[in-house]
């Protein structure tokens, strides 16, 4: 029998140096499917309202969103999970390498995908090969009445028509914590912040830290057994952690 | 003898090899005095546009109005939310029409650079009016693909220039390489008409008067016909036949890469390379014919340059190019399949029995059906009202094709939340315009340039010669360089 070492060649570990920093777990036993998570995140990062008929065709711009499943046929219809989907925060992304301008690249520091929303030209070719389809396009200028545009987040951009915008892991809030860690002298310590998404939900189905700190929650949480990583067999690395039928 | 209109009753084999015989048949055969084919290409260009003429044309500039710059203008104002692309289909008719522009312009390339390479002689009397559409399709192309970005005013951003941000366009991404082959398509195929083209604006030149005169005499650069400016000449077409093959071939082949470059189900594919440069040449063989039978019908004096040899012979080619597009199709078909993925299975499945499973058939039938039923016939290939209704139905095949590959293939994915079906909005008065744009092009160069390069017919009427060997009448043909 020959084996792989018998004949020199390595096995092939794609992507191993990438080990990510910042990660997310989510579990979808506890997830009542409430939204809350997509109105917080709308509300932290100035997430446009496209009104029912542009939703209703597909250009909803959420940057997480519940998918809901079930099995059946109506009536007998068996609702098996709500499954949050958001940027993956891939280690090895996809979407990446398609830019033809350099508008989504990775950040070495926050090992985060990054969208350059001034650089963005709007090839919307990222979208096309993001295979967790958690892209947003701004297909038109939509309008902020009155109200709402009163409650813009000032630390996030807002984005025009023509530009592609997607999760961002809440990268105000982390540049925030490490500004005011370093004032103070000391690292981010886990659970001192957290996303929008993981502050609103009800249930604590998402949680946020450091995946690379052994210690955290997240890492401690991601250790169980019946943790995936969606499409994780496409090489993308993923660094969301999914828990179902736990 | 020049106004010849049945040689399809002729163009069947098997006739007797008589002198008048070839002489009807073969424009190579049937030479005129130089200076009356001249006088002919002259009149052909020069005659008064009728006032049928300036209805089409009229008609073409409003849908271009209205469609390319009206619509256009208007997305750019409002954003791309008026056209259909949606998630998941973030890419819908543009790019169908980019890679469809782009597929017709491939025609023109092989005509004039593949068949002079290996000096086919019917070619002589069309490698302008198939060089043209090159240009003009690519032109096409063009506005296709710009018209797709969300924010086109900042397309500059993807040219490699020199700015104080150190900023560069991104070397890996596929669509940065195919706007280097693009641009580099666009430059060359049109050095490569303009080289072949200056004899004959020379020639338009000494036979003109008022604008037309400055024009021409722009145009043709001071050509006076010597030696000394045939073989530089020469030399230079030769450098571009050779040199502008590998730039067709590599240009299709980068679009392919748009696609199957990226991990999408139906799109990661290693054969689409030579699968997309066999479709290209399928709907430019096919555009081209359909050019050429509307030139012979509306132009004066067409009938003697363009015969039924010539539609014979590229409807072979049409034939023989539907059967390597068939090969191509069953073997990018076969691979995914066998592939075994779960999600290019549902994609199949979807292509051939979901909602737009009717364009699944209609490009089969329209692409390998149709073409096989008709383009086996000697006597059906030399009319060419005939090869042009198949030219244009090939075309139509072939935006099926891309249509299932761009939009259809992108409503299915690994994430079945988001599956969804796409419906085009201001892509169609955009597509439209396109395809107005491309003929009112081609109108206005009917009357601008000799569509016909009567320097090469008259090269190869001067190789072409009948000897009789006994009682048999017999072809030669001199080499020429």
């Amino acid at each position: 029998m020959v084996t792989l070492a018998d004949l020199k060649i390595s096995e092939v570990k794609m992507g191993e140096e990438q080990t990510g920093k910042w990660g997310m777990v989510i579990d979808q036993d506890i997830c009542t499917g409430c939204q809350a998570c997509v109105a917080a995140c709308a509300m932290e990062n100035n997430v446009i309202f496209v009104g029912e008929e542009d939703a209703g065709y597909g250009r909803s711009m959420h940057w997480i969103r519940i998918e809901r499943f079930w099995e059946g046929e109506y009536p007998e219809v068996k609702m098996t999970s709500n499954q949050p989907m958001l940027c993956q925060q891939c280690g090895h992304a996809t979407c990446e390498p398609v830019c033809p301008a350099f508008a989504t690249v990775h950040s070495q520091s926050e090992q985060l995908n990054l969208q350059v929303y001034n650089r963005c030209v709007g090839t919307r070719y990222c979208a096309n090969n993001c295979p967790y389809q958690v892209r947003s396009f701004n297909w038109r200028d939509y309008e902020r009445p009155e109200p709402l545009s009163n409650q813009l987040n000032p630390d996030v951009t807002v984005r025009r028509r023509g530009v592609m915008e997607k999760c961002t892991f809440c990268i105000q809030r982390i540049h925030k914590a490490q500004d005011k860690a370093k004032a103070e002298g000391r690292e981010v310590v886990d659970g001192e912040f957290t996303t929008a998404c993981a502050q609103a939900c009800p249930a604590n189905a998402i949680v946020f830290g450091r995946v690379d700190d052994p210690e955290s929650l997240v890492s401690q949480l991601g250790k169980q057994a019946h943790g995936v990583k969606h499409l994780e067999e496409l090489g993308t690395l993923p660094n969301v952690t999914y828990f179902k039928g736990g | 003898m020049a106004e010849k209109n049945n040689h399809a009753e002729h163009a069947a084999v098997g006739h007797a090899h008589t002198a008048e015989h070839f002489r009807e048949k073969h424009l190579m055969l049937d030479p005129l005095p130089r200076g009356q084919m001249n006088d002919m290409v002259m009149e052909s260009m020069m005659e008064k546009p009728t006032w049928k003429f300036w209805v089409v044309a009229s008609i073409l500039a409003a849908i271009v109005a209205y469609g390319l710059f009206y619509s256009w203008g208007k997305m750019i104002a409002e954003g791309l939310g008026i056209a259909g692309v949606n998630r998941p289909s973030y890419w819908g008719i543009f790019l169908v029409n980019t890679v469809f522009w782009i597929g017709i312009s491939h025609a023109g390339t092989f005509i004039s650079a593949i068949l002079r390479v290996f000096k086919a002689e019917f070619r002589r009397p069309f490698t302008r009016a198939a060089e043209l559409m090159t240009t003009f399709g690519l032109v096409q192309a063009g506005f296709s693909i710009f018209m797709h970005m969300g924010r086109v005013w900042l397309s500059y951003w993807l040219m490699p220039y020199p700015n104080q941000r150190l900023l560069w366009p991104n070397l890996h991404s596929p669509l940065t390489w195919d706007l280097l082959a693009i641009t580099t398509y666009l430059l060359s195929s049109t050095m490569y008409l303009f080289l072949p083209l200056i004899p004959d604006v020379a020639m338009a030149r000494d036979r003109s008067t008022g604008w037309r005169k400055t024009f021409y005499k722009t145009l043709a650069l001071g050509f006076r016909g010597t030696e000394g400016e045939w073989t530089h000449l020469r030399n230079g077409m030769n450098i571009f036949a050779f040199a502008i093959i590998p730039v067709m071939f590599s240009v299709h082949t980068i679009v392919s890469w748009d696609f199957a470059a990226a991990t999408r189900p139906g799109w990661s594919s290693t054969i689409f390379g030579p699968y997309f440069i066999v479709g290209a040449l399928h709907s430019g063989m096919g555009a081209a014919v359909a050019v050429l039978a509307v030139i012979r019908a509306t132009m004066k004096h067409m009938k003697y340059f363009i015969r039924g040899e010539h539609f014979d012979a590229i409807g072979q080619l049409m034939l023989i190019i539907s059967m390597a597009w068939a090969y191509f199709f069953f073997n990018d078909y076969m691979v995914q399949w066998y592939g075994g993925d779960k999600w290019t299975h549902q994609l199949l499945h979807f292509h051939e029995a979901g909602p737009m499973g009717w364009m699944w058939f209609g490009m089969l039938i329209c692409n390998i059906v149709i073409p096989w039923a008709i383009l086996w016939n000697a006597k059906w290939r030399a009319t060419p009202w005939l090869v042009a209704t198949v030219g244009i139905i090939i075309n139509v095949g072939m935006w099926f094709e891309r249509y299932i590959i761009v939009p259809i293939s992108l409503s299915i994915n690994r994430m079945p939340f988001t599956w969804r079906l796409y419906q085009p909005g201001v892509e169609i008065p955009l597509g439209i315009g396109t395809l107005a744009f491309f003929i009112l092009l081609y109108m206005i160069a009917s009357k601008l340039i000799p569509l016909i390069p009567v320097w090469e017919v008259q090269e190869g009427q001067m190789a072409h010669e009948l000897k009789k060997f006994g009682r048999e009448t017999v072809v030669s043909v001199s080499e020429l360089e």
